[in-house]
């Protein structure tokens, strides 16, 4: 197993652990989403806790904000959050809401939560970037049930519009929304199409795979078109007992055996088992 | 008693006239002044910055949960986002502006043109009844309506020195000059703009004028009719209403908006827990709006001068 696997299976468990402490949360897409995220955080973002005070940086924004548990797993990797932070997920007078919130953290970059926002916030911060003429990027990961929300759609044509190739969005496309599939919720296939009509570069990639996730923002063009990863993922990934289960979503509550099972399978449980 | 700052006549400028014409002329000092239109700019008045500032001018098309999302985003990088449209098409962006604005306590400004009956023929679809009472309701927000083009220039220094959210209503009839260049609007404040003891007319808006004719023409029946100026709806002016209610202990509060939720409620809020006092409402009776000038409007649903004064006299005799 290459590090960054082991280091995924590490912030797979560290997700889970904080979900379980919490007795509530979104594991599914947090799961899913997690390659990616740790991927932008510690390869391209190169972000330091100080760098954050300042607007003349790069952005990461999780629009699907109930994934918010990989979102501070990853920030505990990348020292932004304390491990203390990560186990009061969700709890009283904590940093770690259960949306990403800026009023308590300012590297998660928008407050989320009700999805559709966070795009064009992000799609706010790529325009006012480039109307200041800096050359930073704005990455922002939505999910797929979200985008059946209106406001994706207006945002998309606004990026378009404005040609704003600084703007990166990245679908953790792992097939189920909240109470089922996408496809029979509101299908919105064939979506490859409709991007590239709505003036998108669009690539897709398997989410999951190292070397594709590397290889695609290394084809991230600068072509006057926004950016957009189709990232195929499967919800609950790392779980046997999660993966591709709509009832994985969230918000949810694990049991023991629950929590021990799934360590096991991520080779942390034995790390991990003294704060259970 | 002349007034310093009391001056009613013919005003060249509409509201939404006034408040392109001071934002344009602010932005060229304030760089960071932006402006997010969603179509309707030639409406707004906000077709002299886009010809003055084409490159802070960004066309949102009619998308307007888009536009208050990124105007949130905007705003984190330090621009001061104006966001234009119609008062009833914020309400699209009703839970935008909620959570990319007034949770991050965002320093982005919501003015609206076209609020209340005043917007005349467009019709009831068109009239927004109930901006006040949501926006008024969000967090962190600010909620003023300016009443003459005077008052507006200042309101608008006010609201762009104030780091946070704003809403503020301009306005698209035809009105009257009330003030002179010296009146100045303060978030926060109202003022007593006519003296009187009898009773109190507390306004914004659009009656605020008809408050003032109101007043005057009830000086001849022998009551004195104090009015005030209440344009900043939220932060109310606590510390104004409580003496004038010791003052005058009736009030009659005025405005263009539904009965439920305005500038009626704020002033009612103060007055049930610091000074009960009797109160009575000039605004529209929970319902919609219908097509007309916005003068015959006023007469239909009891928002015009006269229904102040009937009301006035039914207070009064009430001694
Ligand atoms: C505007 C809005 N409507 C509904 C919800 C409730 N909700 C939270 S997550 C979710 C499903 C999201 O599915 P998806 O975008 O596919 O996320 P993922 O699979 O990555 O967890 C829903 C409906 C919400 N947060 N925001
Ligand atoms: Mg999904």
């Amino acid at each position: 197993m290459s590090k960054f696997d082991q280091d995924v299976n590490y912030i797979r468990a560290l997700i889970l652990l904080s979900i379980f402490k919490a007795k509530s949360g979104h594991p599914g897409g947090s799961l899913s989403s997690v390659d990616f995220l740790y991927f932008l955080f510690d390869k391209v973002l190169k972000l330091k806790k100080k760098d954050f005070k300042n607007w003349n940086r790069n952005y990461f924004i999780l629009s699907k904000g109930h994934c918010a548990p990989a979102l501070y797993a990853v920030g505990f990797i990348k020292k932004f959050l304390s491990f203390n932070s990560l186990l009061n997920l969700r709890k009283i007078d904590s940093n770690t809401q259960g949306h990403t919130d800026l009023r308590k953290l300012n590297w998660v970059g928008a407050s989320t939560g009700s999805l559709g926002q966070g795009l064009s916030y992000a799609t706010g911060i790529a325009l006012g970037l480039k109307s200041k003429k800096v050359n930073k990027k704005v990455f922002v990961m939505v999910g797929d049930g979200e985008i059946q929300e209106g406001q994706v759609w207006e945002s998309l044509m606004f990026s378009a519009h404005y040609k704003l190739d600084n703007l990166i969005i990245i679908l953790d496309y792992n097939k189920i929304q909240s109470d089922d599939f996408n496809k029979n919720i509101m299908n919105f296939e064939p979506l490859k199409d409709k991007l590239i009509s709505f003036g998108m570069n669009v690539q897709e990639i398997d989410g999951h795979n190292f070397n594709q996730i590397k290889n695609c923002l290394l084809r991230i063009k600068k072509n006057k078109k926004p950016n957009f990863i189709i990232s195929h993922t499967i919800k609950g990934k790392g779980v046997t007992f999660m993966e591709n289960k709509p009832q994985w979503h969230g918000s949810v509550k694990l049991t023991f055996e629950q929590i021990k099972e799934a360590l096991i399978e991520l080779n942390n449980f034995e790390k991990l088992r003294k704060y259970l | 008693m002349k007034s310093k700052i009391l001056e009613v006549g013919k005003s060249q400028y509409t509201l939404r006239d006034q408040f392109g014409l001071s934002i344009t002329k602010l932005a060229k000092k304030n760089k960071k002044i932006i402006v997010l239109d969603a179509d309707v700019a030639g409406g707004t008045g906000l077709h002299r910055f886009r010809k003055k500032f084409p490159k802070r001018f960004f066309q949102c098309g009619i998308a307007e949960q888009n536009m208050i999302s990124l105007a949130g985003g905007l705003a984190s990088l330090g621009f001061i986002p104006i966001v234009t449209t119609f008062s009833v098409f914020m309400l699209r962006g009703l839970e935008q502006a909620r959570l990319s604005i007034a949770y991050n306590n965002s320093n982005v400004k919501l003015v609206a043109s076209h609020p209340g009956l005043d917007v005349g023929p467009d019709g009831g679809s068109a009239q927004c009844l109930e901006d006040l009472a949501i926006f008024r309701s969000l967090p962190n927000f600010r909620v003023i309506s300016p009443a003459d083009p005077n008052e507006m220039d200042s309101a608008v220094k006010e609201i762009i020195k104030f780091k946070g959210p704003v809403y503020m209503r301009t306005g698209r009839s035809e009105i009257k000059k009330i003030f002179t260049k010296k009146y100045k609007f303060k978030i926060g404040k109202g003022k007593i703009i006519k003296k009187g003891e009898d009773l109190s007319i507390i306004a914004c808006g659009v009656m605020v004028e008809r408050a003032l004719v109101a007043s005057k023409k009830l000086e001849k029946e022998g009551i004195k009719a104090r009015v005030v100026n209440m344009s900043s709806i939220k932060p109310i002016d606590k510390d104004l209403i409580i003496k004038c209610a010791k003052e005058t202990k009736k009030f009659i509060i005025a405005e263009d908006h539904n009965k439920f939720g305005g500038l009626g409620s704020a002033v009612s809020e103060v007055i049930s827990e610091f000074c009960p006092i009797k109160v009575k409402y000039i605004s529209v009776q929970d319902e919609f709006g219908i097509s007309g000038e916005p003068n015959e409007l006023a007469e239909k649903f009891n928002l015009d001068y006269k229904a102040i004064i009937k009301l006035a006299k039914k207070l009064n005799l009430k001694k």
